[in-house]
């Protein structure tokens, strides 16, 4: 079991390191300059000398004058100090804050959303397994939900729900005439600006856990272990119970990996919701070489797929006896 | 199994409503909302008449009769109210303008100077500048704002190199600046260069020395000035990731002379896309949008929208698009080449078909219709450009541009191939539609172009480093000389950055001094600056470095479900616009003129 663990957590630390070393990288590779776009639209008087002076002041200030190999250690040691740096494109404000600010919408949206699209994807999925007139609704229906373009689905519900029917705001977290409070109205407002995105998240993303979770039952049902227990005579529901728990143990890899890219969060939603998250400052992060900000954004993506891993590699000793075993084998 | 499933998902749900919950509270934390009142609380300690205490509670909600919701401003979360941070205040769009206020105003449609914080201003020499304060003038936190005030901001310009007004020293030739009285001021200039002098005055934010006097240079420069205190008509109130929110200042020393502004709140919404926009205003949920909106003509011809103008172009135009050509490659660095493309680019159909009627048609002079002026109809009518086809290609002709190998494109005179690009940032539709229509027109006409969309740090890069073909830039926004358009076209001496103008490295000594002469004419002498833009169109158009095409819009579509007593074409007293840097052009104007449209 140690051993097992050590190897893991080694494993894992020398992937972060890499991962972060290219995700350090990556931001540099691209062409365009994060000051330059940070000052590109001072031209209201300066002459030329005086933006060369802005630029040297900001180049200074953010680190980018010294030689690169300098630059990368000043990033670790400052990460180590919990340090990410400051957002060129939100100057001046600092990249954990930024993040502070914008991943819990995306964690409100995303963590139920799928965490309910798992859950209820999965168990229709294997009911439809079950159920010819079901798997013939259910079937269709799901395989047009996870081909919908996302983009579409969201603006047509926001055009329906939204606009023609008005049951629904179209845009922001709450109300854009409230200030948030501990009250019920803000509540109440907050779920209702919140349903519209969750639902088109929850829309397709059920779709595509339902029919993964199928086609699994209907190959566990098949397989030789269930044959075999149907001609020992085990009863139906016993059958079902041990090819769920097959089935379910590529939901869990899958589900955990969508929960680990949670910081990356939902660019599609906030655009067609106009919601606020992490997505959108991604992208214009991106478009506006804003090295710190991505080099935040992407190491808390790599944390939380590492992690996501990890908990897998644990939750897999727990609910797959072979994992176990394996070790067992292993230490033996 | 299932069963803790359950429990650990209604734990998680719990988790995240908790998150939530606590997300949207930390942009506006209880802390800030303390400090904002306390804020307030300074204001009546100091006027003590009008306000009970008790009505000093920031609001929770924002009655819909007093609140204007605006979009097309910013397009990310707040970062900064530092108005000495350029090119991040458009995220608080109102921090220059409804904060902190300027010298003098500047409005475009009269071509006239308001007098604002000054009650006047005038050269008395020369080479003094003297200018003289309002009386009674108030910072939002009760303190009189005095020519000491004045006097700090601009030197915090020769202090600070960093800061974007330093020039004002090193270029403009301001030399001294020496109080006479509490209001008055004079200012010493040495070769001053009064047209760039004069944008100053309605660009240039004046802060509070008490508040700033103490602040090190790192938090003058770069600094994010949470609550600014500022003299102007509107305070900061709150913000969130999708929103500011400003009140008005009760005791703001405008009302008396200017009028109180309508709105008691204005809530600045970013919208992450257009379609957002189009539906809030759709909805009424939005009073005026400033988004660039691509369909709104037909929405403004149904009567959903109004717009400054009833029929096309419906907006006022705000800014010249402007082909920048790299004279520095061949063949772009052939005179006769340059004007042959400016034939060869089917303007009518940007505007008609890129722009669906929204903008017009450039003059070729560049200059906006404001500065029309200026424009030296003779000079235009005899070397102007217009598109024509047939006429491109013959001076490509007679310019020795001939196809030599079939492919239906010419070739330079020397035989070499031509294979241009034209190119605009990623994501700029309209743009993205025009230079489209600039490559096929040019194709046309036996030029090969071809259109490319870099993102935007990729554009800007190869814009400043000069490594593109041609592209388009309009960065020459308004303004109150025809000085700031032709310092963006012919921006000097070239260095390896042009940051700032010129991007096409145009070297023409003789461009250069007409440009410097311009800004050394005396604004009150209006013959001699037509003299001067008239000789710089005429090399302009002889020398085709650059090719003004439309002229992008102000864009702006309101409703009047809730504000009435918009500015437009048969009332065009101001600019329907928050856009940062015009709130001291006229949008603060607008808000002053609004009306409910139910009286309460």
């Amino acid at each position: 079991m140690r051993r097992y663990l050590t190897r893991k957590i080694l494993i894992y630390t020398l992937t972060f390191f890499l991962a972060v070393t290219i995700d350090w990288l990556i931001p540099r590779f691209m062409p365009g300059d994060p000051i330059r776009n940070m000052l590109a639209r001072v031209s209201v008087a300066s002459n030329a000398s005086a933006i060369q002076m802005m630029y040297d002041y900001y180049a200074r200030l953010f680190g980018l004058d010294l030689p690169l190999w300098q630059q990368y250690l000043n990033f670790w040691k400052a990460l180590f100090q919990g340090n990410l740096g400051i957002s060129t494109y939100l100057f001046p404000t600092p990249v954990i804050e930024v993040l502070k600010r914008a991943v819990p919408y995306d964690a409100f949206l995303l963590i139920p959303s799928i965490l309910l699209a798992w859950y209820a994807g999965n168990n229709f999925g294997a009911i439809a397994a079950r159920s010819k007139r079901l798997d013939n609704f259910i079937l269709p229906l799901s395989y047009v939900l996870t081909a919908t373009p996302y983009m579409w689905l969201g603006i047509l519900l926001a055009w329906f729900f939204g606009i023609v029917l008005g049951l629904f705001p179209i845009a922001g977290a709450y109300s854009f005439s409230l200030r948030p409070t501990w009250s019920w109205t803000f509540v109440l407002d907050l779920l209702h600006h919140w349903f519209l995105p969750f639902a088109s998240l929850f829309i397709i993303d059920f779709g595509g856990w339902a029919i993964g979770m199928r086609n699994m039952i209907i190959y566990e049902l098949e397989a030789e272990y269930s044959r075999y227990l149907t001609a020992l005579g085990a009863p139906q529901r016993l059958i079902r119970r041990y090819a769920f728990n097959n089935a379910i143990l590529p939901q869990i890899t899958g589900l955990a990996l969508r929960l680990g890219v949670i910081v990356a969060g939902a660019l599609v939603t906030e655009v067609v919701f106009s919601y606020p998250g992490i997505g959108y400052l991604l992208l214009a992060a991106i478009q506006n070489q804003d090295y710190f900000l991505i080099q935040g954004c992407f190491l808390f993506i790599i944390l939380g797929v590492l992690i996501a891993n990890f908990v897998i590699d644990l939750v897999y000793i727990v609910v797959d006896p072979r994992t176990r075993r394996g070790m067992v084998g292993e230490s033996a | 199994m299932r069963k803790l499933a359950l429990s650990v998902f209604t734990m998680l749900i719990l988790a995240s409503l908790l998150l939530a919950a606590c997300g949207p509270a930390t942009t506006p934390t209880p802390e800030k909302i303390i400090q904002t009142v306390e804020v307030e609380k300074r204001v009546i300690e100091t006027q003590i008449v009008e306000v009970t205490p008790t009505g000093q509670v920031a609001p929770t909600t924002y009655p819909r009769n007093e609140t204007l919701y605006v979009s097309g401003a910013a397009w990310g979360p707040a970062s900064t109210w530092n108005p000495f941070q350029p090119g991040m205040l458009a995220n608080t769009t109102g921090t220059i303008g409804l904060v902190y206020e300027f010298l003098f105003f500047y409005d475009p449609l009269t071509d006239k100077f308001i007098p604002w914080l000054a009650e006047k201003g005038a050269w008395t020499d020369p080479t003094t500048y003297e200018v003289t304060l309002r009386k009674g003038l108030t910072w939002s936190d009760g303190r009189p704002l005095t020519a000491e005030d004045v006097k700090f901001t601009l030197e915090l310009g020769k202090k600070y190199p960093a800061l974007w007004f330093s020039p004002l020293w090193t270029n403009t030739g301001l030399t001294d600046v020496t109080l006479v009285d509490e209001t008055t001021l004079k200012l010493t200039f040495k070769d001053p260069l009064y047209q760039e002098w004069e944008n100053y005055l309605f660009n240039l934010p004046i802060v509070p020395k008490h508040l700033w006097e103490n602040r090190s240079e790192e938090d003058i420069t770069t600094g994010a000035n949470e609550n600014p205190v500022g003299s102007g008509a509107y305070l900061y109130l709150t913000h969130a990731e999708d929103r500011n929110v400003w009140v008005r200042n009760e005791n703001w020393w405008g009302i008396p002379i200017f009028g109180k502004p309508a709105p008691k709140y204005i809530v600045d919404i970013r919208t992450s896309s257009n379609n957002v926009a189009l539906g809030m205003v759709v909805k009424g949920e939005l009073d005026l949008s400033n988004n660039f909106l691509p369909g709104i003509a037909t929405l403004a011809e149904k009567g959903y929208v109004k717009t400054f103008y009833e029929k096309a172009p419906y907006m006022l135009s705000a800014n010249t698009a402007v082909l920048f050509l790299n004279t520095t490659k061949k063949p772009l660095d052939d005179a006769k080449f340059r004007r042959a493309l400016a034939f060869a680019i089917d303007v009518p159909s940007i505007v008609n078909v890129a722009y669906a009627n929204l903008v017009k048609a450039a003059s070729p002079s560049g200059l906006l219709p404001t500065m029309s002026k200026y424009d030296d109809q003779e000079v235009i009518a005899r070397l102007g450009y217009t598109f024509d086809t047939a006429k491109a290609k013959q001076m490509l002709a007679d310019a020795g541009y001939k196809d030599v190998n079939g492919d239906g494109f010419v070739e330079a005179p020397d035989g070499s191939k031509i294979e241009l690009q034209v190119t605009c940032p990623n994501g700029w539709t309209d743009w993205m539609a025009a230079i489209d229509i600039i490559a096929s027109s040019a194709q046309a006409a036996g030029i090969n172009i071809k259109a490319a969309y870099p993102d935007y740090g990729a554009w800007n890069t190869a814009l400043q480093g000069g490594t593109f073909d041609m592209t388009l830039n309009n960065w020459a926004q308004m303004s109150n000389t025809p000085w700031t358009l032709y310092n963006l076209l012919f921006r000097h001496p070239i260095q390896e950055q042009m940051q700032a103008g010129n991007f096409g490295r145009y070297v023409n000594q003789q461009m250069f001094d007409l440009v410097d002469a311009l800004a050394r004419i005396p604004t009150t002498d209006e013959t001699g600056m037509k003299a001067a833009t008239s000789k710089i169109q005429e090399l302009m158009l002889t020398e085709m470095p650059v090719i003004p095409l439309w002229y992008n819009g102000l864009w702006a579509q309101w409703t009047e479900t809730t504000w009435t007593n918009w500015p437009n074409e048969k009332n065009p007293v101001s600019l329907p616009t928050t856009w940062s840097g015009y709130w001291q052009m006229g949008g603060l104007q607008t808000l002053i003129n609004l009306k409910p449209a139910v009286q309460p």
